[in-house]
């Protein structure tokens, strides 16, 4: 598979301090005592990711984890102490000023946590911005910022300044603005965490809709494990500038590889991380109630099977892959796996 | 803690033997030099003092007559300034009164008239229209108005072509080199010493060198002028930079942006309204400067005020210096407007549709224009109907001097007596030697041995350039008015703070007063003291009042709601609230309050030389009249140290109280 792996994060370290570069010099794997001994911030350590083509992968973790950090590395707008990154195939640490610039101006787009409107420029000046500054010509990245400034629900608003907009309203901007270049790696930095939480989940339900059209290849920053598991394909979790496990969301919760992921995913709702496929047993029943997919989430088909007579089969590409009961998916609500 | 026994701290059997001390030797140095017979006590030696300000005067000569940078001498460099400023000033004079010329003197013929009374008022208006909104263009507009009815038209238009002259340059300048601040750390490490000291130098300092590279005229003036209003738009430029958040930064490097991209589609753009306040600033201290620049040959305004004061002419020195306060609101006003401009929605249409008022404003200039070749009244405001205000200004000043002058002479004498003098008499009679360690030792106490050194080392300087004299009576006029304008000051700020409506008044009031140009303080302060320490000190207390009654009110203002409750809920009067709660809690602003009042105190005693002042200041003007480089730039790096001694100290306090304050 690692045909589809499109940015590829080797050992990537970032350190703060006045002795960060000589400390990684000496020693390739400074341990948290070590870096403390030398007043030196280890934001990031010995990050090991790879993001494959068309997902969304999340980074989840507490405020100060290093999670802004590492999503800064791998556009370069933060310069890693260590490590290495390949992106599409090309040494991303060894691109020069001008290379970086039209990577930037090409493939990737990034969307910011406070927004980072420009303030002085409308919405659809800031939609067009990435656009202008390639020297695109204005009739052109007027048109296309207006298509994607009404693809975000903004029609209309064309001529208003970011302080005259909500904070939901704001962010759908930065999104348009990100999408403008039609990126093939799209960056969002904790892009809800600043609006208020029925707003968050508004914005995330509209995040979904536009993947469902874009199929971009995704890298979300949160803090928030529950928007992690509703949005995620697999997710990082992220502790003091480590990566603790990368993982589906319900693998993590089935098998969590430490005891800080254990204690983060102990009070997730089972029914929204489990999958149909994974708590489905062989086919062995003669009928039928019905059909659901095996990715459904156990919440979703919860209602439909519990209220059978007959288990359900589960369909993978149209073919029959196993067989799924009442009984498991009310072990699954009670919290019996 | 006993509550009988005022509790004693180290800190304060410090403070009082220091004082003590001070004052036996103050007292007694006199008598202390007749008996062992050392003269050296109370008078640096002679034979000792640097021979700085020949040096200096030596290096001038030499920079003007003899420096050669392989391609061009320094003289060629100053031409070459000069030049870039006398052109567009001399378009701007041409344009806004003098009109357009050929040939010289009895020759000339004029090819163009300057433009109308009324059409620099519509262009005025639709500035101010432009900025905000009606109610702004027509205070701007009457101000002009004000100017062509009371007969100072053309007085301020020069001032004008001076100021439009001298602040796109400075605010250009100081933009720059704020921005090659902002991206290369060294510069602004080597940049910020040099800022420090332009602002701290007193103007007067810097007009000498610039009289003598320069030349007697509006040249001088115009430099004099840029170098001063430049620093604070440096400054303001690097915090603007610095404020925009970093991840609109990142954004725009995400976009793709080239560094030069960065920079003037995203930095400047984005901090355009903090940039706006710095040039708000630019203009007004290009005002004030243009003011004092009248002596060194800027004309204006400026120059009607100082030549009415020379003459004694009371009516004419108020009626000038009326106009000078009239542009500087219009002027603060309208730049003030600029930064809290909101961005407006493009207008669609034909040109004249898209820019309504630039069009009725260009449609003025040429109506007036034509109309003014056959009907002079439009194009200059007519001599028979202006009116002059100058001898009823007079008439009022003769009324108030019959009328008031016992009481005047009543209070100036008793203050005389009661503080100056005796306040005087303890700073003069300090012995050099002693003074050096005395600040030393205040400045170690304050914050630590390096300051103590740095501030020891400062005054030696002084002491060394055979100064002290002078500069103990510029420490005495600067504590003296800084110390009753703190006692005015902050009963002010606390009145400001505890009553909305009259805190409105109030800092309105002060916000006006800081827009004066310093000069103006001067004139109704001679028309009523005369001259002497007592009118100095006068016009010291009324300019650097501002920040004073400014500081304590916000501080008072920023106390936390909830402190302020808890204190209620604990059951103290509002007087209790105040002093217990409110006033503890505000002193860190009170402090860099007193900070900025020391700064303006400094800067206006060295204007106040003028009404004839025996300290640093007189010193500077002495070597103004005398064109002594040398003597100007030791005196004015005096009066710099004594600031800057101050600043360091005061900040000090501040710092520490917030730290005791866990703010
Ligand atoms: N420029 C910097 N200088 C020093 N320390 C920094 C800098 N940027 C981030 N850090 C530190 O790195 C750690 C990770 O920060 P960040 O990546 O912003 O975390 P998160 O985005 O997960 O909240 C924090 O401890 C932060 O203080
Ligand atoms: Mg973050």
């Amino acid at each position: 598979m690692s045909t589809s792996v499109i940015l590829d994060c080797r050992n990537v370290w970032k350190l703060y301090g006045a002795q960060a570069e000589s400390l990684l010099a000496q020693n390739p794997a400074p341990d948290a005592e070590m870096l403390k001994e030398a007043g030196v911030i280890g934001a990031v350590r010995a990050a090991n990711v790879q993001i494959l083509k068309g997902e969304i992968f999340v980074i989840m973790g507490l405020s100060g984890s290093g999670k802004s950090t590492l999503v800064r590395c791998l556009s370069r707008l933060v310069e890693p102490t260590a490590g290495e990154i390949e992106f599409d195939g090309q040494d991303l640490l060894r691109a020069t000023d001008a290379e970086l610039i039209e990577i930037r101006r090409k493939k990737m787009g990034m969307v910011f946590q406070q927004f980072a409107l420009m303030p002085h420029l409308t919405v659809l000046e800031n939609a067009a911005f990435p656009l202008e500054v390639q020297g695109v010509d204005r009739a052109t990245r007027e048109t296309r910022a207006r298509e994607m400034v009404e693809l975000v629900g903004l029609k209309g608003r064309e001529g208003y300044h970011p302080r005259e907009l909500s904070g939901g309203q704001q962010q759908r901007v930065g999104i348009a603005r990100s999408l403008v270049v039609e990126p093939d790696l799209w960056f969002l930095d904790e892009p809800f965490s600043a609006l208020d939480p029925l707003i968050r989940r508004e914005m995330q339900d509209e995040f979904l809709r536009l993947q469902s059209m874009l199929k971009k290849t995704i890298v979300f920053i949160t803090h928030d494990f529950d928007e992690a598991i509703r949005l995620a394909d697999r997710i990082a979790v992220m502790k003091d500038g480590v990566i603790e496990q990368v993982a589906t969301p319900e693998e993590l919760v089935r098998n969590p590889a430490t005891d800080y992921v254990a204690e983060f995913t102990r009070h997730v709702a089972r029914a929204k991380v489990f999958r149909a496929r994974s708590v489905m047993e062989p086919l062995t029943a003669d009928s039928f109630a019905g059909e659901v997919a095996h990715d459904a989430t156990i919440e979703d088909i919860a209602a439909q099977v519990e209220g059978a007579d007959a288990p359900f089969r589960v369909m993978r590409d149209g073919a029959a892959v196993g067989q799924i009961t009442a009984r498991a998916v009310i072990d699954v609500l009670v919290g019996r796996v | 803690m006993s509550r009988v026994m005022p509790y004693i701290t180290r800190n304060t059997v410090f403070w009082v033997v220091l004082f003590a001390l001070t004052w036996l030797l103050s007292r007694n140095s006199f008598a202390l030099y007749k008996a062992l017979d050392a003269r050296w006590i109370i008078r640096f030696p002679k034979k000792y003092e640097l021979p700085l300000e020949g040096w200096i005067s030596t290096f001038l000569d030499w920079l003007v007559n003899t420096a050669n940078f392989w391609l061009f001498t320094f003289r060629d460099l100053t031409r070459a300034i000069a030049v870039v400023i006398e052109v567009p000033y001399q378009v701007l004079r041409n344009l806004l009164i003098e009109g357009f010329q050929t040939g010289l003197g009895e020759q000339a013929v004029q090819l163009a008239p300057s433009m109308s009374w009324i059409a620099v008022i519509a262009v005025v208006v639709a500035v101010g229209h432009y900025a905000r909104n009606w109610a702004l263009a027509g205070l701007v507009g009457l101000c002009f108005l004000y100017l062509a009815v009371f007969g100072q038209w053309e007085s301020a238009m020069i001032t004008l072509a001076s100021v439009l002259v001298a602040v796109p340059i400075g605010a250009v300048g100081g933009l720059a080199l704020g921005i090659l601040a902002y991206r290369m750390p060294w510069f602004d490490r080597a940049l910020r010493p040099v800022l420090d000291l332009m602002q701290t130098v007193p103007v007067f300092a810097y007009l000498v060198p610039i009289l003598i590279l320069f030349g007697f005229g509006p040249v001088s003036a115009l430099v004099a002028t840029i170098i001063y209003a430049m620093p604070p738009m440096v400054r303001v430029t690097i915090l603007a930079l610095r404020a925009v958040p970093a991840e609109i930064v990142e954004a725009g490097r995400m976009a793709g942006c080239t560094a030069r991209q960065i920079t003037w589609k995203v930095l400047v753009p984005s901090a355009t309204p903090t940039l706006m306040v710095g040039v708000n600033q630019v203009i007004m201290l290009t005002l004030n400067m243009v003011i004092i620049a009248s002596m060194i040959g800027a004309g204006g305004l400026g120059f009607d005020v100082l030549s009415s004061l020379r003459r004694l002419d009371i009516g004419g020195g108020i009626e000038a210096g009326l106009a000078i306060v009239v542009m500087a609101i219009a002027l603060d006003r309208a730049s003030q407007a600029f930064s809290e401009r909101k961005y407006s929605e493009p207008r669609s249409g034909n040109v004249l549709q898209r820019h309504p008022w630039s069009g009725t404003v260009v449609l003025v200039v040429l109506g007036t224009f034509i109309l003014g070749r056959f009907v002079p009244a439009v194009q200059t405001y007519p001599e028979a109907l202006t009116i002059t205000t100058s001898p009823f200004w007079s008439a009022a000043m003769e009324w108030v001097n019959v009328n008031f002058f016992d009481t005047f002479e009543a209070i100036k004498t008793v203050l005389l007596k009661g503080l100056l003098l005796p306040v005087k008499k303890f700073f003069a009679g300090i012995p050099w030697g002693w003074g050096i360690i005395a600040v030393g030792l205040i400045a170690w106490r304050v914050n630590g041995w390096r300051l103590g050194v740095m501030a020891a080392l400062l005054m030696a300087f002084i002491a060394a350039s055979g100064l002290w004299a002078k500069a103990m009576v510029t420490i005495y006029l600067c504590g003296v008015s800084v110390l009753l304008a703190t006692l005015i000051g902050i009963p002010l700020g606390i009145w400001a703070a505890e009553r909305p409506r009259a805190g409105r008044v109030i800092l309105g009031l002060m916000d006006t007063l800081q827009t004066l140009p310093s000069f103006v303080y001067l004139i109704p302060v001679v028309m009523l003291f005369r001259v002497g320490d007592f009118s100095a000190m006068i016009a010291v207390i009324l300019y650097a009042l501002a920040p004073a009654v400014r500081y304590a009110a916000h501080g008072l203002r920023e106390v936390p709601e909830q402190l302020v409750e808890a204190g209620q809920m604990a059951g103290c009067t509002p007087g209790q609230l105040l002093w217990r709660v409110k006033l503890p809690l505000a002193t860190p602003q009170i402090l860099l309050g007193l900070n900025q009042t020391i700064m303006l105190a400094l800067s206006m005693l060295v204007i106040t030389a003028l009404v004839g002042t025996r300290d640093l200041g007189q010193e500077v003007y002495i070597a103004l009249t005398k064109a002594n480089a040398g003597q100007g730039i030791v005196a004015g790096l005096s009066v710099a140290f004594i600031a800057i001694i101050a600043d360091r100290i005061v900040n000090a306090l501040a710092e520490g109280q917030k730290r005791r304050l866990g703010i």
